[in-house]
């Protein structure tokens, strides 16, 4: 395994690599098509650079760990407001998250729908091309227009258009008060509806998901200074009165614990295989949970509507249900012109293998992606096959 | 600003170029008699002025796409036009070029309340966007402060900002999809009304590139349900330093305004006498605005006015009612049109590290002494965009070029510190030979070849972003 102790060295090694690299960096999230090759690990660039907290801003080498990053915010009352997700309790990996992981996989919890994605939150770049070159893109300021932005299609390219060395961020202040409101024994239209209501109001809620089940709730995180935290939740009991039973959380912790369960998707857990779909909210709930029939086991829905995590049990069927999902989410039926898709986050290698993982790009999108591909990576050794 | 000799063979197919492209289009929508076609000279870089071989204005995305079809089998340049608002020459046509104005795709095509979005053909200006939703409650938030005249598709190729930025995001932020049509009239739609891609993020990609990658010719744009109230706060200090110290504790005191707006001397001085809206004559003013209701406005504006108390402020005026918000806003919002009343200006657009501000201003007076020109500051300072607006008289010999080796110098000192070149107002042609600057010749590479991927002939806009030696071999390919 090569583990660079610096960017220089970094460059050196994806310049002089003879043959595919597997690029990783806590290895907490083994996503997409398994990659043979070289393993090339970041954890060794690690360390946060710089950080701003008047400006918001933090600088980190991106082997370092989310869990070194979320503690020196915490000590200046800051966070990761993107809120990304711990992947190691779905996925049952063991390891360190690392930021540049993050980054690369474009990780991001309930709060996304509130406040934007990881890619929302990156400001700058430093990355190593499939020649060995060192380039960078976008800065450690919050408006930059400088140039193509690059930055963007970093994020969320699984290191396969360059390995990530270093990755500067906005933070934001934590709120000094939270409040979880659940509204109990709603169906999925039901929980729609309250979801919608909520996030279209003007009483700001930072977090809407929805558990069915045989106690289905629907959670609603209300942040901010204590007053207006209080006024906020006030108004949203009486704007959901009518579809429910409304309770409230007592403690701060008591919210915390219940958000990280859904950032992380505890409920699913337990099942072998695990699909990420994005689409709008009425097009997810209306029409693609009811066209799955039979086949819809458990799930979660997030972002007020507009993500599901669906889960199965291992088995003969998880291919013919993966083409199923991709293709519903195809159908202009079910999506209307929405666009949306469904990706496999967790599934055994084999089945990783055989099914394209991130949903198909139509033709001339697809040979834009392969054409850039071929400019960052010409040799094709970044995480090859990776994406599809 | 040199621009790349218009190319003689192309110049003489303009007769054949026209005549194709009216089997397309209306005979309205092609505009070639060389009257008319100097109402597309320049956009709001008003320096540089050149007319184009012709200007088309289609009504749709077929329209579009049966243009650039001809073009590119032509091989005749395009450059995209939306409104003609651009500060940094990003529409500013060669004389062998067509422009391709969108001025006409103005309709909203689907508004979804529940699934909060609304898309839109991308001539629609910035402001008709808010005015189809807000009868509902809702709002688009990036604001530019051209708003009522730029076009969608101007602020996704500059992915422009705004005022209410610091809270809401700029463009990139609040866009869900578009359709595109590639210079070769392939039409793609990237993203969708849902959140993220599902693959490389192509759509971050095409937001802000400046129309150098495809003609964007509708958009779905993210809709918020508009706050309950909004009020600002005005305050002003002796010094710059004090100011941005106070800049600083705002943010980390946990508040996150939706905008904290920098004035400097110069600036206040001539904003009062044009749009005397009572300002304090002091060295530096801010105006910070908080939103929701009138309780969550004094929870919020409290801790506000107690941080800025500690400094000591010469002036703390305290917004109670909408007359009063609309006269601190009032000087805020004509400062560019004060500052033109004095004199010809530019505007420049640098973002820094909030904490150089007080660096960068005495700067820029210093260098403002050197060159003998005078510098206004006015800019979004939760997030250290500035825009200084140097003043010059454009019918004094050597002034322009004085005034924009001032402007370079400032740009590159935004660098120097941590900074960039633009925050909001793009590249164009204006910083296109400061990119040096910020970029190394290999960042620079990897950009030119994505737009390699997208134009392999560079058609579409191909005298910006890139200083022109850099993109010379690409050009001439
Ligand atoms: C008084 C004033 C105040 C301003 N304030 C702000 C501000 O607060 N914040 C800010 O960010 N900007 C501001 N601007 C700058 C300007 O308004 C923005 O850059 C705006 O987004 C340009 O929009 P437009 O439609 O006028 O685009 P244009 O000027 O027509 O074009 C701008 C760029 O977009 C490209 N383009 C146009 N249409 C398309 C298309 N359909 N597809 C692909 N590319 C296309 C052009 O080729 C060009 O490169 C201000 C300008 C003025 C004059």
């Amino acid at each position: 395994m090569m583990t660079p102790q610096t960017e220089a060295e970094l460059a050196e090694m994806v310049g002089a690599a003879q043959g595919p690299l597997h690029v990783f960096g806590g290895g907490t999230r083994p996503i997409g098509r398994p990659v043979t090759g070289e393993a090339l690990s970041l954890s060794a660039l690690s360390g946060i650079v710089e950080y701003e907290p008047g400006a918001l801003t933090l600088v980190a080498r991106a082997g370092t760990p989310v869990a070194e990053i979320e503690a020196a915010l915490a000590a200046e009352g800051q966070r990761l407001a993107f809120e990304p997700m711990d992947h190691r309790t779905l996925l049952g990996t063991e390891g360190a998250p690392t930021m540049g992981g993050v980054v690369a996989a474009n990780v991001s919890g309930p709060r996304r729908v509130a406040v934007g994605a990881a890619r929302d939150f990156l400001l700058g770049v430093r990355f190593v091309d499939g020649t060995g070159r060192v380039l960078k893109n976008g800065g450690r300021v919050m408006k930059n227009v400088t140039g193509y932005d690059l930055v963007k299609l970093m994020a969320g390219s699984y290191g396969t258009l360059g390995v990530l060395s270093e990755v500067s961020l906005k933070v934001l202040p934590q709120p000094e008060a939270v409040v979880t409101l659940t509204l109990h024994g709603v169906d999925a239209a039901g929980a729609l509806e309250a979801m919608t209501r909520a996030i279209t109001s003007p009483y700001e809620v930072s977090g809407a998901a929805y558990l069915p089940g045989d106690t289905p709730r629907v959670f609603l995180r209300i942040e901010g200074f204590a007053g207006s935290v209080a006024y906020r939740a006030a108004q949203l009991k009486t704007l959901l009165a009518d579809l429910g039973q409304i309770t409230q959380t007592d403690t701060p912790e008591e919210s915390a614990d219940q958000w990280r369960a859904l950032r992380d998707v505890e409920l699913l857990a337990g099942c072998a295989n695990v699909w990420r779909v994005s689409m709008t909210p009425s097009a997810l709930v209306d029409r693609l949970l009811p066209a799955l029939g039979d086949a819809l086991g458990p799930y979660q829905l997030d972002w007020a509507g507009g993500l599901c995590w669906l889960g199965a049990d291992a088995g003969a069927g998880a291919a013919d249900m993966h083409t199923r999902l991709q293709a519903l989410v195809a159908d202009p039926a079910i999506n209307a012109g929405g666009g949306g898709h469904a990706t496999l986050i967790k599934g055994d290698a084999g089945l990783r293998a055989q099914v394209p993982v991130f949903q198909p790009e139509p033709a001339p999108l697809a040979a834009l992606t392969r054409g850039l591909r071929e400019k960052f990576d010409p040799r094709g050794i970044l995480n090859p096959g990776l994406m599809g | 600003m040199e621009m790349p000799a218009p190319n003689q063979a192309i110049l003489g197919l303009k007769d054949r170029l026209v005549a194709r492209l009216q089997t397309v289009l209306p005979a309205d929508a092609v505009i070639h008699d060389q009257a008319e076609t100097r109402a597309y000279e320049c956009d709001a870089l008003t320096a540089y002025k050149c007319p184009p071989l012709c200007a088309v204005l289609p009504s749709s995305t077929q329209e579009v796409s049966d243009v650039l079809r001809i073009c590119h089998e032509m091989g005749v340049p395009v450059v995209p036009r939306g409104a003609g608002t651009s500060l940094a020459g990003g529409a500013l046509p060669t004389a062998d070029s067509v422009i391709l104005g969108v001025a006409r795709m103005t309709e909203v095509l689907e508004t979804n309340y529940d699934d909060r979005f609304v898309r839109v053909q991308t001539g629609r200006t910035n402001l008709s966007v808010t005015g189809a939703v807000e009868a509902d409650g809702f709002f688009y938030a990036p604001d530019p402060s051209s708003q009522l005249a730029c076009a969608i598709a101007g602020n996704i190729a500059m992915n422009s900002g705004g005022a209410h930025c610091l809270k809401y995001g700029v463009t990139t932020n609040n866009l869900l999809g578009v359709t595109m049509v590639m210079m070769d009239g392939t039409v793609v739609e990237l993203g969708g009304a849902h959140m993220d891609a599902g693959g490389l993020d192509l759509l971050g990609l095409i937001c802000g590139s400046e129309g150098q990658l495809g003609v964007v010719t509708e958009a779905t744009l993210r809709i918020l349900p508009k706050p309950e109230g909004a009020r600002p706060v005005l305050m002003g200090y002796d010094s710059n330093e004090v100011a941005g110290q106070v800049v600083s504790d705002i943010i980390k005191a946990g508040v996150l305004p939706v905008a904290i707006e920098f004035m400097d001397r110069p600036c206040i001085r001539a904003t009062e006498a044009f749009a005397k809206a009572g300002y304090p004559d002091c060295e530096a003013l801010l105006i910070v605005e908080v939103e929701g209701s009138d309780a969550e406005i004094d929870e919020q504006l409290g801790l506000i006015t107690q941080i800025a108390r500690r400094h000591n402020p010469v002036e703390l005026r305290e917004s109670t009612s909408a007359e009063e918000s609309a006269r601190i806003w009032l000087g805020r919002k004509s400062a560019f049109g004060a500052m033109g009343q004095i004199n010809d200006y530019m505007c420049l657009d640098g973002t820094i590290p909030v904490s150089q501000l007080p660096f960068v201003l005495r700067r820029i007076g210093e260098m403002s002494k050197e060159y003998g020109l005078d510098v206004g500051n006015v800019f979004h300072a939760g997030d250290g965009n500035m825009h200084p607006l140097i003043l010059f008289d454009a019918n004094k010999p050597g002034d322009l070029e004085k005034c924009e080796a001032f402007g370079a110098d400032i740009l590159r000192l935004c660098v120097e510190v941590g900074g960039c070149l633009t925050g909001e107002h793009g590249v164009g042609i204006e910083k296109r030979d400061l990119m040096v600057d910020q970029f190394a010749p290999d960042d620079l590479d990897i950009q030119m070849a994505v737009k390699d991927v997208f134009d392999p002939q560079w058609l579409l806009n191909p005298a910006k972003v890139f200083p022109l030696d850099a993109s010379a071999k690409r050009r001439a390919a």
